[in-house]
């Protein structure tokens, strides 16, 4: 074998190599700092870790405590409460939004453009505002009562019982735009044949879009359920600007929760264990949500 | 578009679009409102805001809230104002946008023209690390850091950006070169274009739109990350959102509420001029997001 087809049988290895080779740092990187680290923090929940990680093993108590601790049943109330009406008020808000704008509405592009541009604020921001806004010493409260309306009371972020429904006053204010445009895309994407003959036949606008439009915006729905849940579990930022988790611990969240226990507290074994109920929350979502994704186009 | 769209069906009478256009009007005002309080606050002296007249317009109109949110305000333990927290954003924003949209257009032109097997699975295991709640990798990633040097740094923020903005990155390629044609990849291959050739002559000039769709959703969302901002930034590398943050819970002294609300514009303002000046691909990309496959 000559020198240069050996060199040749490198080049041509090389060159089929070469896509995996671009590949590789990625998938490298997914897997350490992903997948690794997920295997490891589920290491984590079933050791004595406090302060720093620690590697004495103690089973399942981590989550037996997690799961006896009253911080963590407020936590994941909350979550279930904020969850159950940011989705269901996201969903009918945009819902409405998306069937008005559907109207042949001469300014649509710049109504759009209003509802969507809080999706572009960080929850920072968005917290902020919404925190003086709520504030009853100098915001709504305080603004109607200067008005004549000495009376008037809108005390919620600083009540634990309604705190937890500022914050899904918040999160459906920044959202909800985008749910809109969401539909919007699905009411775009209907067949009007359909809708022509149905009304021919004498269906009200009611009847119209009860039975036969809002069914066909099923793939929307999924995926407006799919984002705002997985937004929901994660949300963090949100609750931190606008109540910091309180008053005392009324608006803890699972993610206010996980970060207090492993930075603040010094229990990262406890913290751990809240982190993987988190994950466990998210894929019972996400994954059958890929699967049938990625599955319907195998090509 | 196919068969046009429902409203050309459904009929409106006149009056119910009057309803229409005062509805609409309403959710203008609602979605206005917080940004109208925000700016208008933060034009006017404390004394009106704590007089009870937030929803006003200033009666004595100021710049000051916004010099000293900028560059006096005390953020923290120091009375540096904004500006260095804005410029740890730029500085953090920039590279890690740039590399994690380049290293996504390889990845997906590798994953949609050099197809080999377990491909999608490998896309599918990019994607899932997409959705994971990050508080699975907080600890972790702070001894990584910590290993590497660079805890606490600005640097450190640019690679847990970079590590975590390569998924949706990937996405948005792989999902647009799966609409070119392979023809096109074919015919050069045979004419014996080489790997990077037929990237650099072929499919990045026709990547226009969507470089801009993932340049403007990561520097929407690494502009807007609070999580790892404050778990793996100090004093002195904090990014804007964490400034912010520290800037209206910081609890001594008088609460200026118009120093907090021209902060947070000042922190609001490069995420909502890129939402103005390229919202279509802003939309795109939200929707990219959302609608996978």
């Amino acid at each position: 074998m000559s020198e240069s087809a050996r060199a040749n049988g490198v080049t041509d290895w090389l060159r089929g190599a070469l896509p995996k080779l671009v590949l590789s740092p990625s998938i490298a990187i997914v897997l350490v700092f992903v997948y690794g680290f997920i295997l490891f923090t589920i290491f984590l929940s079933f050791t004595d870790s406090r302060i720093l990680p620690s590697f004495g093993l103690v089973g399942w108590q981590n989550y037996e405590r997690l799961f006896s601790l009253r911080n963590w049943g407020i936590a994941v109330k909350n979550l279930f409460i904020f969850g159950s009406l940011y989705i269901a008020i996201c969903c009918v808000l945009g819902l409405l939004l998306a069937i008005l704008l559907d109207q042949k509405i001469r300014t649509e592009g710049f109504i759009r453009t209003i509802y969507l541009y809080p999706m572009a604020l960080s929850f920072i921001v968005t917290g902020t505002a919404w925190k003086w806004f709520l504030d009853p010493g100098i915001g709504l409260q305080a603004v109607v009562r200067s008005w004549g309306w000495e009376s008037f009371t809108f005390e919620w972020i600083k009540d634990s019982d309604m705190a937890i429904y500022t914050i899904v006053i918040a999160a459906v204010w920044q959202t909800s735009g985008f749910v809109m445009a969401m539909f919007l895309a699905g009411l775009r994407g209907i067949d009007n044949e359909v809708m022509k003959a149905a009304q021919i036949d004498g269906a009200s606008t009611f009847a119209l879009y009860r039975r036969i439009v809002i069914p066909q915006l099923r793939p929307a729905f999924m995926s407006a359920f799919v984002v705002l849940a997985h937004m929901a579990i994660k949300s963090y930022d949100l609750v931190v600007a606008l109540t910091g988790g309180g008053p005392g611990t009324a608006t803890e969240m699972p993610a206010t929760f996980m970060y207090s226990y492993t930075f603040t507290r010094n229990q990262m074994g406890i913290g751990a264990a809240s982190a993987v109920i988190m994950l466990m929350m998210i894929a019972a979502i996400i994954v059958p949500y890929l699967w049938s994704e990625l599955r319907e186009k195998p090509q | 578009m196919s068969g046009g769209h429902t409203a050309q069906v459904i009929r409106t009478g006149a009056g119910a679009r009057f309803v229409i256009y005062v509805l609409l009007a309403i959710f203008c005002i609602y979605y206005l409102l917080p940004l109208y309080v925000m700016v208008v606050n933060s034009l006017k002296p404390l004394s009106e805001i704590q007089a009870g007249g937030m929803m006003a317009l200033p009666e004595t109109w100021t710049t000051a809230p916004w010099k000293s949110a900028w560059s006096t305000a005390q953020v923290g333990v120091e009375a540096s104002g904004l500006r260095p927290y804005f410029l740890n954003s730029i500085l953090m924003v920039v590279p890690a946008v740039a590399i994690s949209t380049m290293l996504g257009a390889l990845n997906g032109y590798v994953l949609t023209k050099w197809r080999f097997r377990f491909d999608t699975i490998l896309f599918g295991l990019l994607l899932f690390g997409c959705f994971i709640p990050f508080q699975m990798v907080l600890i972790p990633m702070a001894r990584m850091l910590g290993l590497m040097g660079i805890a606490g740094t600005v640097g450190g923020l640019v690679f847990v950006h970079l590590v975590y903005g390569i998924g949706f990155s990937t996405l948005y390629f792989r999902n647009y070169y799966a609409q070119f044609p392979t023809e096109l990849v074919r015919a050069a291959m045979i004419d014996g274009a080489g790997f990077f050739t037929i990237f650099a002559r072929i499919l990045l000039p026709a990547s226009g739109p969507i470089v801009v769709v993932c340049v403007i959703w990561q520097f929407t969302n690494i502009w807007n990350d609070f999580l790892f901002g404050s778990s793996f930034s100090d004093y002195d590398s904090q990014p804007m959102t964490v400034a912010l943050n520290n800037l209206v819970q910081s609890s001594t002294g008088v609460k200026e509420y118009n120093v907090h609300f021209a902060g947070a514009i000042m922190a609001a303002l490069p995420t909502l001029l890129v939402y103005i000046l390229a919202g279509q691909f802003f939309v795109r990309g939200l929707m990219a997001g959302s609608v996978k496959g």
